[in-house]
């Protein structure tokens, strides 16, 4: 990890992104080391998805630098950048007019791979996120939303990016479909090891899922902390969070296992 | 029926102004598709353009057919020939529900599906061709359908100005006071709309 520590997956320097003159985001540093799961925490309005957008450049940075695996985003090829990311959001986004074998390949299919190459691919991806191999010939309105958020995972993981961004992906689900789903991100992170940057306001979720935490509020960067030290922080804002999600919170708290 | 024995007996004629008839039609919807469809993909894409845009296509729909193949008269090259001019005109009457309808309906395409397709890396113009259009495009097709029902019967006008057509029958039966020679036009002119409507609206499911 000493290398990893030396050049992080992902920079923010100095960030600040206004738009029609307020600011979103400002004066924002951050470094996500490669393999772990950074969790941005924080209300809606605090920034988090901003920041999350300034990483595959779907939004530019007013001022300051994004930088992935060293290079800057304003210099990088905006097209190149996105494939070399996954993305996945809350309303997930599949196409509904292709099938989830074409959603999961379109982006190796743009890419130019080999027909059966793709499908290999694809059945490999439907296993990894527990979805039947028959799920490929579905379309993405005969799925459930637990199965269409596997399909929104499968599908960002299929050029095998080395970084995963996920914007709230199981805010939208059922309290026991997102469980299973947390869970098996965990077990999916143990053996695929992307860097993860993960925004949630679910702090439950965040102590979980997080290696580490960045806990946000009004476009800064209040603290970052891992699970263990979130529970003990006595920042004002960590503490009214442990507070407001209540008891129990200890056990949930991620100590890397892996 | 006088109407259908009169139209038998001159069904070369009625053939052949139907003919006429889809052949103006034809035209103007193709074109109106090729100018209008980009259009309503720029104006879907740069919001800022649609007001201006929309408008004046507006405006257009808001001319009387009959002045608007007046005032092209003295255009010059499409003054000289009828048919170009009135292609022109049914052309322009089309703009509106085509670029209406295409704004529509790529405006309407999940944003959250947009945003994926973009945040995956999908070019603008791969994003355009295999996610926005294929979304929208029973929209687009409904824009068309209501253009070529429009074209139609306007298209009857243009005898007016000499470029044939159906409104041929409509125009000289008005000069001779027959009912007959009227319907003979009016009645293919009716069938030629409902066919165009269903069939349109036929592709329209397929797609």
């Amino acid at each position: 990890m000493e290398l990893a520590a030396s050049s992080p997956a992902i920079e923010f320097r100095d960030v600040a992104y206004h738009v029609a003159g307020t600011q979103v985001l400002s004066q924002f540093n951050l470094q996500v080391q490669s393999g772990e799961t950074l969790v941005l925490l924080g209300r809606s309005g605090s920034g988090k998805t901003t920041s999350l957008k300034l990483v595959n450049r779907l939004l530019s940075p007013t001022s300051g630098d994004v930088r992935v695996k060293g290079v800057s985003n304003s210099e990088a090829d905006v097209i190149r950048l996105r494939r070399s990311i996954g993305y996945v959001i809350q309303d997930v986004g599949l196409f509904p007019h292709f099938t989830v074998e074409r959603n999961i390949g379109l982006v190796p299919k743009i890419e130019g791979w080999a027909d059966d190459r793709i499908r290999a691919r694809v059945q490999e991806l439907l296993q990894t996120v527990g979805l039947a191999a028959d799920t490929a010939s579905r379309y993405p309105h005969q799925l459930s939303g637990g199965q269409r958020q596997r399909v929104g995972v499968a599908r960002a993981l299929a050029a095998d990016p080395a970084i995963l961004l996920m914007d709230e992906p199981f805010g939208a689900l059922d309290p026991l479909t997102r469980d299973e789903l947390q869970r098996e991100f965990l077990l999916l992170q143990q053996r695929l090891h992307k860097t993860v940057v993960f925004v949630t306001h679910d702090l439950r979720e965040a102590l979980r899922l997080g290696t580490r935490i960045a806990l946000m509020e009004a476009g800064r960067l209040v603290t970052v902390l891992s699970p263990v030290e979130f529970l003990r922080s006595t920042d004002s804002l960590a503490a009214a969070y442990v507070r407001a999600f209540g008891e129990g919170l200890e056990s949930a708290a991620n100590r890397g296992t892996s | 029926m006088n109407v259908f024995r009169f139209m038998l007996q001159n069904r070369g004629q009625v053939l052949e102004l139907t003919f006429e008839h889809l052949r103006l039609v034809g035209f103007s919807t193709l074109f109106a598709m090729l100018i209008g469809i980009p259009l309503g993909i720029a104006i879907a894409h740069r919001p800022r353009f649609n007001r201006p845009v929309l408008a004046s296509a507006n405006i257009i729909q808001t001319i009387p057919s009959l002045a608007l193949f007046g005032f092209l008269l003295p255009v010059p090259w499409l003054g000289e020939r009828s048919d170009r001019l009135a292609i022109l005109a049914l052309t322009l009457y089309a703009l509106l529900p085509i670029i209406r309808n295409t704004y529509t309906g790529i405006r309407g395409v999940d944003p959250a599906v947009v945003e994926a397709g973009r945040g995956m890396g999908l070019t603008e113009s791969q994003l355009l061709f295999q996610v926005e259009l294929p979304l929208a495009v029973s929209v687009i097709l409904s824009g068309v359908r209501v253009a070529v029902v429009i074209s139609v019967g306007l298209a009857t006008i243009a005898a007016a100005i000499g470029a044939g057509g159906l409104g041929e029958f409509i125009f000289r039966g008005l000069a001779m006071v027959d009912d007959r020679v009227i319907l003979a036009g009016a009645i293919p002119a009716a069938i030629l709309a409902l066919v165009a409507d269903f069939g349109v609206g036929w592709l329209e499911r397929r797609l």
